[in-house]
């Protein structure tokens, strides 16, 4: 209960970011190297204008970290619902049609699941930057890293709808509807998709804790988000080369904001897949 | 590699049974980046210079002063205006054992004037070297060049029969690709034998034992490790696995110089940071449209728009001096009045902008390197914020030295960061030759953006060849005088030295950045 | 258990297919070669020079056939950055991986089997549901804040471990070895706490579940009934049972570590393949990027085609099914 209302909060503040932080950091014209390095407002030297405290640009650290998060969140986000697209889309496709169309689709799955998530996405990654030199660029960096992180995950999403759209297709409703001609497309999408979705939607909360995981590493690596436009990865990943001058908060609290948020989707995940699917197990 | 390593092994042995009582004096040290490339002609990098000085040895060096000394030369004499004739050094051998002649400078230096070069444009004044005797060697020049000592002190004389034995004649060049042999072996008559040369691992060199001169050091061994990390690399010094850092994080200064046991040298740099413009006919962060930056008052916005000071105070954390000049005091050229920047004035800037017929600013890449300079990436973030508030529009994009340089080089950036330290000749002329020159022939190899003034070209031309100092010097003022009222560059600041170290480490820091551990002491 | 393996068997070369293609694209179409390896001022002439000495103008597919001869050879390349052999440079920086993913593994296996034990055996004790609380957190803590956390507590702050690096390795053949040194071994503790810590929380999850499962089943049940000591139905039957899956899942994850040992290699500077990779990718250097790619890709379809093998055989189950 707490994880949801924790997790619900967390997002709500971070995509609301643009109407309750503070500053908005990703304007450069925001924030003032003046201010760079004040501590969190109740420790000494504490300003009251920065709640967190500022970084080493004089960000405004609540602001930043409620942006990164959003960030994080929508990048997440957008790799789940990509993948879960894709998955859903192929899983029909593979279950429905059978055949030749199923072998393939599966066996591209299958070598896809052989290499871990933080892997291919690296690579996408990497790939990306030197096909498009623009790749770089703050404005296309977080499409690179949504494809990066849904080419590994839509393979889980395929395989659950394939499966469960071979028991659907036996089904003597789904028989009777190909008998008076309905076109396959609405037979799958009007039909069959519906007994698929919950199971499809525990993948993807547990999913998003791992594709918001992936975005950080990927970003703390330093080929994610740039750091004009922090993710929390970004954010901690500049803090990090701070952790030792005493300005604790600029990795401290973007650390802590990651792992919170990640926790309490992680709890929710656990919760709905207890209740809707006790034989689903965590896979990475 | 396997024979640089067992020749390594081999003096290493040998020291073990020969200096049994000496006991082994290593020093553990890390710092930002790696060596390039092991080959002294592939690269233009001053960082992998400093580390090819502890293997190879130049005709003639510097000492504690920073004066020019004799090294592999041991003297010299103007025979033609365009003609000097060196003396070699008798009895020096290289590490593999092979003598020192003639024949080796004559081989160094065809190999590093060859077209496919990187470096060549080190030694741009040289056309060739030519053996008089064994121990004699002659260097042609194109004209009268009152700087080739400051030159050829970072010039390092390779040896012809390994580099014809490995196939290595041809030079690597680290920005085509092309590599050899000498890139990853090493084979001189420096102080230290190279042992173990693993990128982004370590590098280990031994003490030649048979070198040529005096070892003012008492090391033994030397083990480099690039950590790139500045809180693993503070975290490495504090935990005692490494015993020096250079350079050491500005944030982190006044809790190394606390911790018990440690110590934290400065001394400020000869290396000035500045911003480089595109000077083309278009900006590549908005390309079809004329570049504003042809436009002195845009580009003298765009200093105005700059807040120095507060970058000095908070990103330099007050370590170091804003500058409106290229070249930092003690260098040839040099001039206190050029050194004031254009005051920080963003109403200025934006009338000067508006004059300009760019009221609403304009659109421009910014480029950064985020592992080269003391704080690169805050400076550039910073500077970012302050155009913004001017109203230009700037696309940041920081990256890797590794792959910010050849960026640079190609002329792809439109506002990029640059540091000059004028080395290796520490003389105004290195930033008139390289920077300020139009890209021709060996001549403005690091004017990529395609500067041109035929008042700078002129300057540069004759300060070349002026063997009067004042005169010479006068020229370099004046060529920097032009520069800073045509605001082509926008400098920023001169860096500090910063190093931290064990307290029972003694190693003078030097100006040029260059760790000179033929100097150190470890007690 | 043939048709298995053949079955397996095609499925491994339809892999190695796809990533030596993936490898080929990489090598040759992202960033144009010519372009990378001729100097800024060159000509026409020279590029296309350049172009034909380096087999570019053949057909595509005799270029591949060339690609795919030359990597059978063990001929990867040139690193553009370090400007040496790819092949020499993973082999160098292979032992460094293996030796931190089999610490890993071996530290995910002692710690996560018991506790996955006690927390299946008592399902509603506090302490189980606190290791349970805690696993949730494990699972939701990045890798790089676990090693930068356990660095600045045991390097900086208590000055016990040291923070990067592998310390002092000994070398034995071309393989090098940081299990015979002291500081080799003190090296190791860190970054493999920081990997492995990952793969308690799983392992410990799955042999809770697993323990779970096969406790509430009716053989369970009959060995109760017949009175059977619950030491020896817990160790004997219960446990045996249960660490079935978490062969193939031990198995299967040293693939992910190896992956993983990227992040950890990264916080640690520890000079394996991971730390390799991650620079690669940095400095665009491709070839690396495409022979890193081919050999986790045989690693990881030779592992998995190991735990099928491995798991057929100890399953006999599956062992008859296949005959």
């Amino acid at each position: 209960m707490m994880a949801g209302v924790v997790a619900i909060l967390l997002i709500l503040a971070s995509v609301s970011a643009p109407l309750i932080a503070p500053s908005n950091p990703l304007d450069l014209a925001s924030f003032n190297l003046a201010d760079s390095e004040i501590p969190p407002v109740w420790a000494e030297g504490g300003d009251k204008r920065f709640l967190l405290g500022t970084d080493n640009q004089g960000r405004d650290m609540l602001s930043a970290i409620l942006y990164g998060a959003r960030v994080s969140i929508l990048i997440g986000g957008g790799a789940v619902l990509l993948a879960a697209l894709i998955g859903v889309c192929l899983g029909l496709l593979a279950g429905y049609l059978g055949g030749r169309t199923d072998a393939v689709i599966m066996r591209i799955g299958d070598i896809i699941l052989s290499f871990p998530t933080i892997l291919l996405a690296l690579l996408v990654a990497g790939m990306a930057r030197a096909v498009f030199p623009e790749a770089g660029n703050p404005r296309y960096v977080p499409f690179v890293l949504i494809s990066a992180i849904a080419i590994h995950d839509w393979v889980q999403y395929a395989r659950t709808v394939r499966a469960a759209a071979m028991v659907e297709g036996a089904k003597d409703y789904v028989k009777a509807a190909r008998v008076i001609g309905l076109p396959p497309l609405r037979i799958m999408f009007r039909h069959i998709l519906p007994n698929v979705m919950s199971p499809v939607l525990v993948i993807a909360t547990i999913n998003l804790a791992g594709a918001v995981l992936t975005e950080a590493t990927l970003s703390f690596l330093g080929v994610g988000m740039p750091p004009t436009y922090p993710s929390l990865g970004t954010l901690i990943r500049i803090g990090n080369e701070f952790v030792f001058s005493g300005i604790w908060w600029i990795a401290l609290f973007p650390a802590l904001a990651l792992v919170i948020l990640v926790l309490a989707v992680n709890v929710i995940g656990d919760w709905l897949r207890d209740r809707f699917n006790p034989k689903l197990r965590v896979r990475q | 590699m396997a024979m640089v390593r067992m020749m390594g092994l081999a003096v290493a042995g040998l020291l073990a049974i020969a200096a049994g009582a000496a006991e082994a004096k290593t020093l553990r040290w890390s710092s930002q980046g790696d060596i390039a490339t092991m080959d002294p002609y592939a690269h233009t990098e001053s960082f992998t210079s400093n580390m090819h000085h502890h293997i190879y040895d130049p005709l003639v060096r510097r000492n504690r002063d920073l004066q020019i000394e004799p090294a592999l030369a041991t003297s010299w004499r103007i025979v033609e205006p365009n003609r000097w004739r060196f003396t070699l050094r008798q009895g020096v051998k290289f590490h593999n054992g092979n003598p020192f002649t003639a024949d080796d400078v004559v081989a160094s230096i065809t190999r590093l004037i060859h077209p496919g070069a990187r470096a060549r444009g080190n030694l741009s004044n040289v056309t060739a070297a030519e053996k008089v005797d064994d121990f004699t060697v002659d260097f042609v020049l194109t004209g009268p060049y009152p700087l080739l000592l400051n030159d050829l002190s970072g010039i390092f004389i390779m040896n012809k029969a390994w580099l014809e034995a490995n196939n290595a004649v041809i030079p690597g060049n680290t920005t085509t690709g092309v590599t050899t042999f000498a890139s990853t072996n090493a084979n001189g008559t420096g102080p230290f034998v190279l042992e173990t040369y693993q990128p982004d691992n370590r590098t280990i060199m031994n003490v030649n034992p048979n070198w040529w001169d005096k070892p003012a050091h008492n090391l033994t061994r030397i083990e480099f490790r690039p950590i790139r990390s500045d809180a693993t690399r503070v975290a490495a010094l504090l935990s005692g696995e490494i015993d020096m850092m250079a350079p050491a994080p500005l944030q982190d200064l006044v809790r190394i110089g606390a911790a018990d046991g440690f110590k934290v040298i400065e001394e400020p740099s000869l290396r000035l940071i500045f911003l480089g413009l595109n000077h083309r006919a278009e900006l590549q962060g908005d390309p079809g449209k004329p570049n504003p930056m042809k436009d002195k008052r845009v580009r003298q916005a765009l200093w105005h728009a700059v807040d120095l000071d507060t970058i000095q105070r908070r990103v330099m954390r007050g370590k170091s001096r804003t500058v409106g000049t290229m070249v930092a005091p003690p260098i040839p050229g040099y001039s206190a009045d050029l050194d004031k920047p254009l005051a920080f004035n963003v109403d200025q800037a934006k009338k000067l902008l508006a004059d300009a017929g760019y009221p609403n600013g304009f659109k421009t890449k910014l480029d950064c390197s985020n592992d080269r300079y003391i704080a690169d990436e805050q400076t550039c973030v910073a500077i970012a914020a302050m155009w913004t508030r001017a109203g230009i529009q700037v696309d940041l994009k920081t990256q890797s030295r590794t792959t910010y340089f050849p960026l640079v080089d190609k002329g792809e950036s439109d506002v990029y960061i640059l540091g000059w330290a004028t080395l290796p000749p520490m003389d105004g002329y290195s930033v008139a030759s390289a920077l300020l020159h139009s890209k021709t022939g060996s001549l403005g190899g690091n004017n990529p953006n395609g500067l041109s003034d035929s008042r700078l070209d002129d300057l540069t031309r004759r300060s070349a060849v002026e063997l009067d100092e004042p005169k010479r010097r006068a020229m370099l003022t004046e060529a920097l005088k032009i520069v800073r009222d045509e605001a082509y560059f926008i400098p920023l600041h001169q860096q500090p030295v910063a190093w931290a170290m064990k307290k029972t480490i003694e190693v003078p820091v030097f100006a040029d950045e260059y760790v000179r551990l033929w100097f150190a002491q470890v007690n | 258990m043939a048709r298995l393996l053949l079955s397996r068997l095609f499925q491994v070369l339809l892999v190695m297919m796809a990533v030596t293609a993936v490898a080929f694209i990489i090598f040759r179409y992202v960033g144009d070669p010519v372009n990378i390896m001729s100097r800024e001022d060159a000509s026409v002439a020279e590029k296309a020079e350049l172009r034909a000495a380096l087999g570019l103008d053949a057909p595509v597919i005799v270029q591949f056939g060339r690609f795919v001869g030359r990597v059978a050879q063990g001929d990867l390349g040139n690193s553009f950055r370090n400007q040496r052999p790819v092949a020499g440079l993973i082999a160098e920086r292979l032992p460094a991986t293996l030796e931190l993913v089999l610490v890993a593994t071996l530290l995910a296996l002692l710690v996560g089997i018991p506790l996955g034990v006690f927390c299946a055996l008592r399902p509603h004790g506090w302490l189980s549901r606190s290791i349970q609380a805690v696993s949730l957190v494990g699972i939701s803590t990045p890798t790089f804040v676990t090693g930068i956390v356990l660095i600045l507590i045991f390097s900086v702050w208590l000055k016990w471990l040291p923070s990067f690096g592998r310390g002092d390795v000994v070398r034995l053949g071309w393989w090098t070895t940081g299990f015979l040194t002291t500081s080799g071994l003190r090296s190791l503790v860190l970054p493999s706490i920081t990997l492995a810590l990952f793969q308690v929380t799983l392992i410990m999850r799955l042999v809770r579940a697993e323990m779970l499962d096969v406790l509430s089943s009716d053989y369970i049940r009959y060995a109760r009934a017949r009175g059977l000591p619950s030491g020896y139905i817990h160790r004997k039957l219960a446990l045996k049972n249960a660490l079935m899956p978490v062969i193939t899942v031990t198995g299967l994850q040293i693939g992910a570590l190896i992956a993983f040992a990227i992040v950890t290699e990264t916080v640690f500077q520890w000079p394996g393949m991971g730390l390799l990779f991650i620079q690669a990718v940095s400095f665009v250097d491709l070839p690396v990027m495409a022979a890193y790619l081919l050999f986790v890709g045989v690693m990881f379809v030779t592992i998995n085609m190991l735990v099928d093998v491995v798991y057929a055989i100890v399953d006999p189950r599956l062992r008859t099914a296949g005959q």
